[in-house]
């Protein structure tokens, strides 16, 4: 797997949320039939904005107002096309929660919710912070959940996901992320984690954005404390790929998990519940947003301040294995 | 092709009349075999679904998946059993197969609540109120988008027209100018703990459904003649016309046909002893009317 080793942050800044409207209007120019619907959150100048300019009839603003937007979304889906719902990430996991239940999973509908801003990505405080979906969307049966480490990752689960059968949610945050992995010709399988960084005293069990935090972790990690630390891309939180678990637990002995969300419910969460029901007895941690509503900054001051940034990824998983 | 009937024959609806006494019948039958159901909203939109199956909408029974049906959302889905026992009656399943399959965990078919994975007549399956008009509002869309003639039919009960969904699906389709959409309100005045206009009041509904964007018919429900002229005049599904999306208030009685159930708040939800399944038939046989 090629990841990337320059960690040269400006030299490869992508944007999982322009991508991902980029790969909708290739997949309409290729032929592809779906419909895409929103929520007041598609400005113009984006590539989505672009994407409902040129293909307007089969796209629908349904105004602010997320749980009619998500229940909409599954009767488009029952008139027979896969539908992509983008939806603002705090509102589609809270406000539409009783829609993603009962009107897209229990009633099995092809609509892949895209929710965005995952995380603080947004800024502007808790109202509009997304920490809990994932706890909400683990415990809803038949969604599977995936979360792109990056733009490219995530152009691949657009397109893949017009053959995949069943309700998803797709995780992306704000924008502006690194790229991890430096070329996109490896192969994406839902609920398959991707070793993207070998290692043997531990194992960072990641998703989202926070794949790339981990690498750069995980290279703190090895020049400073000599610490090999392998990372795992979970880009599939549900199903969640088991057999690699059990892989990182017999090699590595120790886990941690690092996640854009709540330490409560999340990947973490999960990871933990296989691992014990596993019969694990290594060191464990979850790092990710603590049982508290977010301090206010800019995104990175506000993972940096919870200690998900790389030196905290680092300090955390070095106490743990040392102290 | 039945969409584009206008004329109401007096024949047919003493045909669907009497087609409502044995519906309310084997409804009962079937609810006293079961144990459990929400009588009161099952007798009350017995008119409105009778028309629908049987007259109104494009429907085949044997195919109920065909692609050009009619769809029809019931978004008062604890009702759910008024459709199984027309379904029955429409030769899909016996009253003894449904019986066996109820709520019976890994064997079961049919619930309290309509599941479109193991009915396939069901569109969408229901339970939790104020879902089906968005469901029903992405189902037009996905028509007109795709120049269906299929029109889509949902039945909201009054109470449940207190969820704030609804307003929210009633805002978007009367701004798409839905005309492919029908939505039918069983305006039977109760709802679990007493009258809606003391629980929460919705009226003026058709004052609101204007204001909205909505052509508004309003309709004594519980008299076939009445729903038969609403349904007939509905002017075609076209997907290339963009006009106002139809509002059918349909008054109703709850447990209609039945003395002790009659707008009796307590016969929302449960099961009916064999005393009360006698009287509730022989109430029900007193309804159909005389033919001279």
């Amino acid at each position: 797997m090629a990841v990337q080793t320059t960690y040269d942050f400006d030299q490869m800044l992508s944007n999982a949320r322009e991508a991902y409207g980029e790969e909708l209007m290739s997949m309409a120019d290729d032929g592809l039939d779906f419909y895409f619907t929103y929520s007041d959150n598609v400005a113009p100048s984006s590539s989505a904005g672009k994407f409902v300019q040129k293909y307007p009839d089969r796209c629908f603003n349904f105004g602010i107002a997320e749980p009619n937007q998500v229940g909409a979304s599954a009767g488009l889906a029952l008139s027979g096309k896969v539908v992509f719902a983008q939806v603002f990430g705090p509102f589609l996991s809270l406000r539409a929660a009783d829609q993603i239940h009962t009107d897209i999973a229990y009633n099995d509908v092809d609509v892949r919710l895209i929710g965005t801003h995952a995380g603080v990505t947004a800024a502007g405080g808790p109202t509009h912070n997304c920490i809990a979906d994932l706890a909400l969307y683990r415990a809803i049966p038949n969604l599977t959940i995936a979360v792109p480490a990056d733009a490219g990752q995530c152009v691949k689960m657009i397109r893949q996901s017009m053959d995949y059968r069943g309700p998803m949610v797709i995780r992306i945050d704000r924008g502006g992320s690194p790229n991890v992995y430096a070329d996109n010709s490896y192969e994406l399988r839902f609920g398959k984690a991707i070793e993207a960084v070998g290692g043997t005293d531990i194992s960072i069990i990641s998703a989202g954005s926070s794949v790339y935090w981990s690498m750069m972790g995980a290279r703190i990690l090895k020049e400073r404390h000599g610490i090999s630390a392998r990372v795992i891309d979970m880009h599939t939180i549900k199903p969640m790929d088991g057999d690699m678990l059990l892989k990182c637990a017999s090699e590595t002995k120790n886990i941690v998990t690092v996640e854009e969300h709540s330490i409560n419910g999340g990947l973490g969460g999960g990871v933990a519940e296989f691992l014990l029901e596993a019969g694990f007895s290594g060191k464990f941690k979850r790092i990710g947003l603590p049982d508290e509503f977010a301090v206010l900054g800019d995104p990175d001051e506000v993972y940096k301040y919870y200690g998900m940034d790389p030196e905290g990824i680092a300090a955390q998983i070095e106490r743990l294995l040392n102290g | 092709m039945k969409r584009y009937r206008n004329e109401v024959s007096p024949e047919r609806v003493a045909q669907l009349e009497d087609k409502c006494v044995e519906i309310r019948k084997k409804l009962l039958n079937f609810i006293y075999r079961i144990g459990m159901g929400h009588l009161g909203g099952e007798l009350s939109i017995v008119e409105m679904a009778v028309a629908l199956y049987y007259e109104y909408m494009e429907y085949d029974p044997k195919d109920p998946k065909w692609e050009g049906r009619d769809r029809l959302v019931l978004s008062k889905g604890h009702c759910s059993e008024t459709l199984f026992t027309i379904f029955s009656d429409l030769g899909m399943y016996s009253l003894d197969y449904m019986v066996e399959r109820f709520e019976t965990l890994d064997t079961a078919i049919f619930g309290m609540h309509s599941n479109r994975k193991y009915v396939p007549a069901i569109e969408v399956s229901a339970g939790s109120l104020g879902h089906g008009l968005p469901v029903a509002l992405g189902l037009a869309l996905g028509a007109r988008e795709q120049r269906k003639q299929w029109r889509t039919f949902v039945i909201v009960g009054d109470g449940e027209i207190e969820e704030g969904t609804n307003w929210e699906a009633i805002m978007a389709a009367g701004h798409h100018r839905l005309g492919n959409l029908v939505a039918i309100i069983d305006k039977n005045g109760l709802q679990m703990t007493g009258p809606t206009a003391t629980v929460m009041s919705i009226d003026p509904l058709d004052r609101k459904f204007e204001a909205f964007g909505w052509d508004v018919i309003e309709i004594d429900g519980n008299d076939m003649y009445s729903v038969c002229r609403a349904l007939a005049s509905l002017p075609p599904a076209d997907p290339w016309v963009r006009r106002k999306p139809i509002f059918i208030i349909s008054n109703t009685t709850k447990g209609r046909g039945v003395s002790f159930m009659e707008g009796n708040v307590k016969w929302h939800g449960g099961g009916i002893a064999k005393e009360q399944l006698d009287q509730a038939l022989a109430d029900i046989e007193k309804t159909r009317k005389e033919r001279v």
